[in-house]
């Protein structure tokens, strides 16, 4: 995907922006700490990668609004404390964005 | 001058492959109408043998099938194999979970359409068997007693993505002091309104209820794809 977006736009991958949900199961420091690892080597090799934590929102249905988790320990309202169980959001782990050095 | 670097949009998920196979497995699940139960649990939780009292019981009502996976060994499809239903051992050799491509090949040369339910144990892990689809209907999480009740807070990520909790080892329950309500309690905080069933492999206590709900589900599953 790098290559690709590298060849069309003319240039170097020279960042990967990513999103990481609190609930993807992956852990930032983790990601950080094997990514140069996996670029060695790979027309990635040098580049950085910038991680964006997504927190946990959920929707209340007692509310009938989209709440943000205070603690991943209690999925519940933060405002009136019924329990939410519908996630809306904390489950990414996407590549959201590119930076291309020309 | 250096130029600025150029900010390129893609929007690309990480686990796509992934869920790409996960994908074509539900729609094969679906046609051939199987409900899928993926199994998943610390080492030494007791997937094993629950599983084998549950094949050993539901052979007689149920066409049931399993795959089982583990790092090393074909130890589990061995015992497993003991209770007279196909099943299939995954060794993922140094891979901490299952993926779907790896439930893809133990399927290859099966005829889905001759089973109602299929199990897929993953290997034993609390962390990253979560992050991967397998293409199933229901995920089970089981924690035994003997691990103590704050195991949900302490993997909530795992217990979110379940749709069923199931605590083993229940005889043991008084030997090792373990509270279920509080257990219960730690389920419901991470996973608002899961099913919980309370049961042991080894007396068959509490078996029954997980049996009659498994097979509502299969009456159900059979209800929408006849139609």
């Amino acid at each position: 995907m790098a290559e690709e977006e590298a060849a069309r736009h003319g240039g170097h991958v020279s960042a990967v922006h990513l999103k990481l949900g609190a609930l993807s199961g992956v852990l930032k420091e983790a990601l950080l700490s094997s990514y140069e690892m996996a670029c060695h080597d790979t027309p990635l090799a040098g580049s950085r990668l910038v991680v964006e934590e997504v927190p946990v929102v959920v929707f209340c249905p007692q509310c009938q609004a989209q709440r943000g988790l205070t603690s991943m320990q209690w999925f519940c309202c933060p405002e009136c404390g019924t329990p939410a169980s519908e996630v809306l959001q904390g489950k990414e782990l996407e590549v959201v964005a590119l930076e291309i050095q020309e | 001058m250096i130029p600025e670097p150029r900010l390129v949009e893609v929007r690309k998920n990480v686990l796509k492959a992934n869920d790409v196979v996960a994908r074509s497995l539900r729609e094969k699940f679906r046609a051939a109408g199987v409900l899928v139960v993926s199994l998943v649990s610390s080492p030494g939780s007791g997937k094993t043998a629950f599983l084998e009292k549950t094949l050993a019981q539901l052979r007689s009502r149920f066409q049931v099938a399993a795959l089982v996976g583990d790092l090393a060994t074909e130890n589990d499809a061995i015992r497993l194999a003991r209770s007279g239903a196909r099943v299939q051992q995954i060794v993922t050799g140094t891979v901490c979970h299952l993926e779907a491509a790896m439930v893809e090949r133990a399927l290859e040369g099966w005829n889905l359409d001759d089973l109602d339910i299929l199990f897929i144990e993953n290997v034993g892990n609390l962390v990253c068997p979560s992050s991967y689809d397998l293409g199933e209907n229901l995920r089970i999480v089981l924690i035994s007693v003997t691990e103590g009740e704050d195991k949900p807070l302490k993997y909530p990520t795992i217990f979110n993505s379940a749709d069923v909790a199931i605590i083993t080892k229940m005889d043991l329950a008084a030997a090792v002091e373990f509270d279920y309500p509080t257990a219960y309690g730690n389920i419901q905080a991470v996973r608002p309104n899961m099913q919980v069933f309370q049961l042991s492999s080894k007396t068959g206590a509490g078996m029954e209820g997980y049996f009659e709900f498994l097979s509502a589900r299969v009456s159900e599953l059979r209800g929408t794809t006849a139609a």
